[in-house]
């Protein structure tokens, strides 16, 4: 799908929140000038083509008590499918990016508990036959990623 | 500080999404038999207590045209690193910039720093840019491109956890 400038001003603008209230599309769509009707039909567009990944509420697992941490696997080329599916199968996986280095599978484990990230660790590993490299993350120096649209 | 039932009942109920519908929150209410507004309270306190960092959309940045998209690595000297990196996060051209464990002897990188564009060059020149930033400070460099989405979900919580 082709994005037009109100596509792109919906995403710009909702990476930043969306209201909590009895009709939040219709209160958003008041500050965008566009119609309840039309902003709730352009999302459903976006999320469709996929331009829009998720739309809800993003979680911190460190603030309920767990953890995240950034995961990564040499897959040979030849396993890499087999791979992908095993380590996908985990619902701690929260996302899963090939990338061009012999560690060429990043993903990040996310769990309610501190204790999850090994278990989940350990138990890919069990299942691939390929040692997952942690690194958790000892600093944070900057987060608000925002994609300009 | 771990999830009350009813707020596990809750984030399980939309952590697929909200409804496309013009109340969305009473719809998640009604599927779980309670009242609307006890569905807005009580993802409000968890916006308020951060289980909730916000309620809006992820894009797919590729298909919003940022087609490059690189973790840069790099190998800082412990001594500097904590100083460095938030010099390095501040950097216009970064997205995120961690300071992680180095995986010896196969990672040698502890600076971590995601970068965008919409082509390698546009990256490349970022990272031209960090490596100016730190100097005699890195003994070893490195990018990782994005080639593919695997899996993008998000954090879920397990079915039937308690």
């Amino acid at each position: 799908m082709t994005l037009d400038d109100i596509d792109r001003q919906i995403i710009n603008t909702l990476q930043g929140g969306f209201p909590l209230s009895s009709r939040p599309y219709a209160e958003f769509a008041q500050t965008l000038d566009l119609t309840e009707e039309e902003l709730i039909a352009r999302l459903r567009a976006m999320k469709d083509a996929g331009v829009i990944t998720r739309f809800g509420p993003f979680l911190d697992a460190a603030a309920m008590g767990g953890a995240f941490c950034l995961c990564a696997i040499a897959a040979p080329e030849d396993q890499f499918e087999a791979v992908t599916e095993a380590v996908n199968t985990f619902p701690e996986v929260a996302h899963n990016y090939k990338r061009t280095h012999r560690l060429n599978m990043w993903f990040v484990l996310a769990t309610e508990t501190e204790a999850g990230i090994t278990e989940a660790a350990d138990a890919i590993e069990a299942a691939t036959g390929h040692t997952v490299f942690r690194f958790p993350k000892l600093k944070e120096f900057f987060v608000g990623f925002r994609v300009a649209a | 500080m771990s999830l009350s039932a009813e707020d596990r009942r809750l984030i399980s109920a939309c952590q697929g999404g909200l409804p496309f519908v013009p109340a969305p929150y009473a719809a998640i209410a009604k599927d779980l038999g309670v009242a609307e507004a006890e569905v807005i309270d009580r993802l409000g306190a968890l916006k308020a207590r951060g289980v909730i960092r916000r309620i809006g959309i992820a894009p797919n940045h590729y298909k919003l045209g940022m087609t490059a998209n690189g973790m840069s690595v790099w190998d800082v000297d412990d001594s500097i690193a904590e100083e460095i990196g938030p010099l390095v996060g501040a950097m216009e051209e970064v997205t995120h910039c961690y300071l992680r464990p180095r995986a010896l002897p196969d990672w040698p990188y502890n600076l971590f720093a995601m970068v965008h564009g919409s082509s390698r060059d546009e990256v490349e020149e970022k990272r031209g840019r960090i490596a100016e930033l730190l100097g005699d400070a890195c003994r070893a460099s490195d990018i990782l491109y994005s080639t593919e989405i695997l899996k993008k979900t998000g954090l879920r919580l397990k079915k039937g956890a308690a």
